[in-house]
């Protein structure tokens, strides 16, 4: 097991004030490792996308603190924070959120272009990862020309062109046909991860779950469970 | 930062449905407000025609006279006046009036006649044809060749016609630099054959020009016209009192105004709304591009982008369809009246910049206040 990537403390978020409080996240703490695929599983409503914004710099947490590489995140400025998503997260949202009007190889430059590269660098860069998801082809089409899990496998491409230490996917196959979602789930293992990297997955799809080095089961807020995963627990 | 740019460029232009719209909204905007305020100032370019082509610098006249259509005309001896003021290096009468001339196939016209002083012909046309010393002869008259001109049935060097019963004939044909509001074609003669084919009140002099020993002079002047119980204004004055006529006395300058506004009102709300739906069907790509990492400042600089280019495409395929447009009509109406003036251009700039702005402003409000959290969950 690597060094510690990611810190979590306690952590508690709650939405709306007074009769309408709700918590969604309970006091969580955990710790999260380079080269190490953690996924965190459980009923829908159960807080995982919450605690997963917050370990990554989306959502400030009511309490408790967020450590990645040494950094506490939520004592940063908002723009220091945009700055740490920019140069440290790859996100996987789970619809996605590519731009129809702009072709798949500028979709994946994005963060490159947000990281001030000029725009031929960022298209060159981005290219090289396309190639890596194996869609060197489809550069040019719109990503509304593309399967799902070729879109997913773009949305991949982006998140991980700025070569962040940390990412993070949700509900990743929510979208895919099983075998689709595994073959994905199996080059994200393979090809993705290293050493130096820690990817975060949520997910409630078991037919993944073989990919896991870890898996952390949450109910109403709360850790209630954490496993060694992989293909042994099958 | 120029990368982020061309992002920006890309989401809009690349959404050509919505560009469209935006592009239509805007231009028809600018094209209306040009439109408009090109044919008002036109219009009023034209209603100081008569100032601008006799040219003088300094112009008498009864204090109540807006124009140069209707005059209040003067006695001879206020001529005489003027010309011992000290500072006034010499002053002519200028007529004008209205006359009917009979062409020779038997139709009426109206026409406008000016009456240049004898002897000196003070503000006398540039002619293209014949010569000034020809207006001495029997009967003649120099026609201006603009915009009316071929309501005389485009007569010639000769041609003859009756006005007001007596005989006439056109011995030359003179150039303006303006063509005149009223749709009738105008006659030069001399001062003496005006007030005597014209039937006149018991003062002629419609007009006092004054040509100053020194620009120096012309304040004193004022003072001592004034005296004399008259106006004396220089030629700049003259023709903005004029417009003032036009813009507030004739509810012309009203209702332009109005349309004007109105076409900035609807440019603003057509090209406001279809901007904002724009923004609205790309809030979760806004939303995206801030959870990657994207700044506020920086999303707020692609949407200033994307409103002012919008804005500024659609100033230039406005002013563009504008000045077709009022060439065409130039072309097929002679005494269209439209002119496109750089100040115009300048407050057309001015609203499409406001447009922009506005449209910006929404759009970044919106933006700023998307959660990432939000785009996050889904
Ligand atoms: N913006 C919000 N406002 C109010 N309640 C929210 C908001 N986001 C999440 N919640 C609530 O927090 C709980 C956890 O939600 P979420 O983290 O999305 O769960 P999961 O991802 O495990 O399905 C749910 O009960 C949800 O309704
Ligand atoms: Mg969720």
């Amino acid at each position: 097991m690597g060094n510690v990537a990611v810190m979590a403390k306690e952590l508690v978020k709650w939405f709306g004030e007074e009769d309408a409080k709700t918590y969604a996240v309970r006091g969580v703490s955990f710790d999260a490792h380079f080269g190490e695929m953690l996924y965190i599983v459980g009923p829908s409503g159960s807080g995982k996308t919450t605690l997963l914004s917050m370990i990554s710099g989306i959502l400030r947490p009511n309490k408790g603190s967020v450590v990645v590489e040494d950094k506490d995140i939520w004592s940063l400025t908002s723009d220091e924070i945009a700055e740490f998503r920019l140069s440290t997260v790859g996100f996987v949202f789970q619809d996605y959120h590519l731009f129809p009007r702009l072709t798949t190889l500028e979709n994946v430059a994005i963060p490159l272009i947000l990281k001030k590269l000029d725009w031929n660098e960022s298209i060159q860069v981005a290219a090289k990862f396309l190639e890596i998801v194996g869609l060197k082809e489809r550069a040019h089409l719109p990503p509304v020309k593309l399967s799902t899990g070729e879109q997913q496998r773009v949305a991949i491409a982006r998140a991980i062109a700025s070569s962040p230490d940390l990412l993070i996917f949700d509900e990743p196959t929510a979208s895919l046909d099983g075998e689709t979602g595994r073959r994905i789930l199996d080059f994200v293992k393979k090809n993705i991860l290293n050493e130096r990297r820690c990817i975060i997955i949520v997910t409630h799809d078991n037919r993944i779950f073989e990919y896991a080095d870890k898996i952390m089961k949450m109910s109403d807020g709360k850790i209630m469970d954490v496993e060694k995963g992989g293909s042994d627990e099958e | 930062m120029k990368g982020i740019l061309k992002i920006a460029y890309k989401l809009l232009v690349n959404d050509k449905g919505k560009f469209a719209a935006l592009l239509v909204g805007i231009t028809f905007a600018v094209f209306l407000m040009v439109m408009m305020t090109s044919m008002f100032a036109g219009i009023l370019h034209r209603s100081s025609s008569t100032v601008i082509n006799i040219g003088a610098k300094v112009w008498v006249m009864d204090s109540a006279v807006n124009t140069t259509a209707n005059n209040i005309p003067m006695p001879d001896y206020i001529l005489d006046a003027i010309r011992s003021i000290d500072g006034v290096k010499y002053a002519m009468p200028l007529y004008s009036g209205a006359a009917l001339v009979k062409l020779r196939n038997g139709v009426y016209q109206s026409v406008t006649v000016v009456g240049l002083d004898d002897t000196s012909l003070y503000g006398r046309p540039e002619l293209i044809e014949g010569t000034i010393d020809d207006i001495y002869a029997e009967n003649a008259f120099v026609v201006v060749k603009d915009a009316e001109f071929e309501k005389l049935g485009n007569p010639t060097r000769g041609t003859e016609f009756e006005i007001n019963d007596h005989r006439g004939v056109i011995v030359g044909i003179a150039r303006v630099t303006s063509s005149g509001l009223f749709g009738v074609p105008t006659l030069y003669t001399t001062y003496k054959r005006a007030i005597q084919y014209i039937p006149s009140m018991r003062y002629t002099v419609s007009f006092i020009m004054i040509e100053p020993k020194s620009s120096d002079a012309v304040p004193y002047i004022k003072k001592q016209v004034a005296l004399l119980g008259y106006e004396a204004l220089t030629k700049d004055e003259f023709t903005q009192k004029i417009s003032r006529f036009y813009k507030y006395q004739t509810g012309l300058g009203i209702n332009l105004l109005l349309m004007t506004v109105i076409s900035f009102v609807l440019g603003l709300s057509i090209s406001g709304q279809t901007f904002y739906t724009f923004i609205l069907e790309n809030l979760d790509k806004f939303g995206a591009l801030k959870a990657i990492g994207a700044k506020g400042k920086e999303l707020v600089y692609v949407i200033l982008f994307q409103a002012t280019f919008a804005a500024l495409t659609g100033y230039g395929l406005g002013v563009g369809v504008a000045s077709f447009l009022i060439a065409m009509a130039k072309l097929r109406l002679p005494s269209y009246a439209a002119r496109i003036t750089y100040a115009n251009l300048g407050y057309a700039f001015i609203m499409v910049l406001i447009i922009a702005g506005f449209s910006g402003y929404i759009g970044i409000r919106k933006v700023l206040r998307i959660e990432p959290f939000d785009i996050f969950r889904g």
